[in-house]
C-alpha cells in the first residue's frame, strides 16, 4: 500500500467555461517528501490542488491520491488527507481551541489539540473567536486543522502567505516535522525561499502546464553566475568579447553586473573579468560567485511580465 | 501534554465513528447558536415576547374562544419557522460564503452526516423553544382542548413543518448570496408572521385568500397545530399533506441546486 506514490497526476485537464485552468498537467509526489508547486497567479495551482482534494472533477486525465480516486473514493480518502484552503473555512464565531477540538473529534487517532495550539503559538488565543484572530493566527489555526487527524498526505495552499517571520518559521518547522514522520506534503507557494528551503521536489506550473520540475538542486543546476558592482554604463558587449565563449553579461539595474555561464564559474572566468576591468580602469566591487536561485529559474521559465 | 516540537508522531489516519462526529458538530452548532445574540432574539425572545403581548393584552380580536388558546399554537409554529427556516438559512448561507461547508467537505464528516448534525441542532433548539413556549403559555392560563392523541399529532406536525422549512432554508442558502439569504429570510419571517396564521386568524383575510394561505407551509403548520390543540381535532390530514408536499419539493430542489461553495 505504502509503495503507491502520495500523488499521481496524469494529463489533468480542467476547464471553466471559456478558460482552460489546467491544460494537461502531469505530476508525481512521493510519500515522506515535500513537493512544492510554484507558479504565477492564475497558473492553475489552486485548481490542481482542489481537483486532488476532490472538490472538482477532471475534464480529462487522471488523478490518484494515495492510489485512490479523489471523487469516487472520497469517503475512504477524507480521513487520510489533510487540507488547508487558501483562506477561510472556519466559522467566524467559533473559538480557536473549540474549533480544533471539534476537528480532532472527527478522527480516530488525532493529535493532542492543546499541544498543537502550543506548537503554533495559539495557546493564548484558544478562547478567541476566529473572526477576532489576526490573519496570521487564522492561517495557523487552519494549518493545525489540516494536520490534527495525522493524515498521510497534506495539501497546504499558500500556508505562510502574510505570516510574520516567527510564524513562518514555526510553520516550516511543522512541515519539516511532518516530513520526518513520513507524511507527504504538497505545498503551493509564491515564496521561492520557502520552496528552496523545504521542498524535496519542485514543480513549476504556468498556464496550466508543468514547465519545470526536479529537486531544487537539479533545477538551479550547476549553472553559475558572477555578480559585481561598478560604475554604470560599462560596455558589456566588449566585456563579453573578452570572456570565454558562452558567457553572457548584463547590467541590471544600473551599476549591477551579472555574468552568466552555462557551466560552473571557474577561476579562468574570474581572471578574464578582472583582467578586463583592470585594462579599462574599472574597480569591481562586491564580486560574488552565486549559483542560480530558484527565483532566477522561475522568472526565466515563466517570464517577467506581470500576471493579472 | 506531548511536545510536538521534539518529535512529530507518524501518520495514523482514520475517521471517528459517525455518531461521535455528528454529536461533536451538532454540539458546536448549538453552542454557536446560544452565543449568538441575534439568533437568540429570533428564536426565543421574539416568540416569547409575542406570546406575552398577544396572549395577555387585548391587542387582536380573534373572535370566539380564549386568546391564549389561540396564540400558543401560532407561537409554536413561529418557533419552528424561526429555527428551521430563518436561523438555518442565514447560518448556512454564511457558512457557505466563508468556506466552512467547503472545508467540512474535506473532513471525515460526510455531507449526510453534516445534514444530520444540522437536523439534530434544529430539533434540539425547537425542543427548548417548545418547552419555554408551553411553560409561558401555561403560566398565562393556557389549557389545551386536546384529544388524547394530541401530543402525537403535534409532534408529527412539528416534524413535517421542520422538514418543509429546513428544505426551503437550504434551497435559499444553497443558491443565493449570503446577504440575499439574510434579507430574504428575515423578510419571509415577517410575512409569515402576518399571513401565516401565527398572530391573526386566517378567517380575517378575504375569503378568496384563505385556502391559498392555508396551503402555504406557515398557514398549514399554525392552523394544523391549532386544530389539534385548540379545537380538540384529530390529525389534520390536509395540513399534514400540504407540509409533506412542501417538504418533498423543497428538499428535492435543494438537493439538486445546493452549491457547497
Amino acid at each position: 500500500m505504502s509503495s503507491t506514490p502520495a500523488l499521481e497526476i496524469d494529463g489533468l485537464v480542467k476547464r471553466y467555461r471559456n478558460t482552460t485552468a489546467v491544460a494537461g498537467l502531469s505530476l508525481r509526489a512521493e510519500r515522506a517528501r515535500v513537493t512544492a508547486i510554484l507558479g504565477p497567479n492564475g497558473a492553475g495551482k489552486t485548481t490542481t490542488i482542489e481537483t486532488c482534494e476532490g472538490y472538482r472533477k477532471p475534464d480529462d486525465g487522471t488523478v490518484r491520491v494515495l492510489g485512490l480516486d479523489p471523487v469516487r473514493d472520497a469517503r475512504a480518502l477524507r480521513p487520510k488527507v489533510g487540507v488547508m484552503l487558501q483562506s477561510g473555512g472556519v466559522p467566524s464565531t467559533v473559538r480557536a481551541g473549540e474549533y480544533l477540538r471539534v476537528m480532532a473529534s472527527f478522527y480516530a487517532h488525532p493529535l493532542d489539540s492543546a499541544a498543537l495550539l502550543d506548537l503554533l503559538g495559539l495557546t493564548s488565543s484558544a478562547g478567541t473567536p476566529y473572526k477576532q484572530l489576526s490573519g496570521g493566527q487564522q492561517q495557523r489555526l487552519a494549518l493545525a486543522a489540516a494536520v490534527i487527524g495525522r493524515p498521510e498526505l497534506v495539501f497546504l495552499d499558500e500556508p505562510t502567505a502574510g505570516l510574520d517571520p516567527q510564524a513562518r518559521h514555526a510553520t516550516w518547522q511543522l512541515i519539516e516535522g511532518l516530513r520526518a514522520a513520513g507524511t507527504a506534503v504538497i505545498l503551493a507557494t509564491h515564496y521561492m525561499e520557502e520552496a528552496e528551503r523545504l521542498a524535496d521536489q519542485v514543480a513549476i506550473v504556468d498556464h496550466g502546464r508543468l514547465v519545470a520540475s526536479g529537486s531544487p538542486g537539479e533545477l538551479t543546476g550547476s549553472d553559475g553566475q558572477l555578480r559585481f558592482r561598478a560604475e554604470p554604463g560599462l560596455d558589456t558587449d566588449a566585456l563579453i568579447a573578452a570572456l570565454p565563449p558562452g558567457a553572457a553579461a548584463k547590467e541590471s539595474p544600473a551599476g549591477h553586473y551579472r555574468i552568466e555561464v552555462a557551466d560552473r564559474v571557474d577561476p579562468q572566468l574570474i581572471a578574464s573579468v578582472t583582467a578586463w576591468c583592470a585594462e579599462h580602469g574599472v574597480l569591481a566591487r562586491d564580486l560574488q560567485i552565486e549559483s542560480r536561485t530558484l527565483e532566477d529559474l522561475f522568472l526565466e521559465v515563466t517570464g517577467r511580465e506581470l500576471r493579472s | 501534554m506531548t511536545d510536538l516540537s521534539q518529535e512529530w508522531p507518524s501518520p495514523a489516519p482514520g475517521a471517528a465513528p459517525l455518531p461521535r462526529m455528528i454529536g461533536a458538530q451538532a454540539a458546536l452548532e448549538l453552542r454557536t447558536l446560544v452565543r449568538n445574540g441575534e439568533q437568540l432574539l429570533l428564536t426565543l425572545i421574539i416568540p416569547v415576547l409575542l406570546l406575552l403581548a398577544f396572549g395577555h393584552e387585548d391587542l387582536v380580536s380573534i373572535g370566539s374562544g380564549s386568546r391564549i388558546d389561540f396564540i400558543v399554537p401560532g407561537i409554536l409554529a413561529l418557533a419552528v419557522m424561526s429555527t428551521a427556516f430563518t436561523s438555518q438559512a442565514i447560518g448556512t448561507g454564511f457558512e457557505r460564503r466563508y468556506g466552512v461547508l467547503k472545508r467540512l467537505g474535506a473532513s471525515p464528516l460526510s455531507r449526510p452526516g453534516l445534514i444530520t448534525a444540522k437536523t439534530v441542532t434544529v430539533l434540539t433548539v425547537e425542543l427548548m423553544q417548545a418547552a419555554i413556549v408551553l411553560a409561558v403559555g401555561a403560566i398565562l392560563g393556557w389549557r389545551p382542548a386536546a384529544s388524547p392523541d394530541a401530543a402525537l399529532w403535534v409532534v408529527v406536525l412539528l416534524l413535517a413543518g421542520t422538514a418543509a422549512f429546513s428544505g426551503l432554508a437550504l434551497l435559499m442558502a444553497g443558491t443565493l448570496r449570503a446577504e440575499a439569504t439574510l434579507a430574504a429570510a428575515n423578510l419571509l419571517y415577517l410575512i409569515m408572521l402576518g399571513l401565516g396564521g401565527v398572530l391573526f386568524p386566517l378567517t380575517k383575510f378575504p375569503a378568496g385568500m384563505q385556502p391559498v394561505l392555508r396551503l402555504l407551509p406557515a398557514g398549514a403548520l399554525s392552523e394544523g397545530l391549532r386544530s389539534v390543540l385548540a379545537h380538540g381535532g384529530g390529525l389534520p390530514v390536509a395540513d399534514l399533506l400540504a407540509l409533506c408536499v412542501w417538504a418533498g419539493v423543497a428538499i428535492a430542489l435543494a438537493a439538486r441546486t445546493f452549491r457547497w461553495e
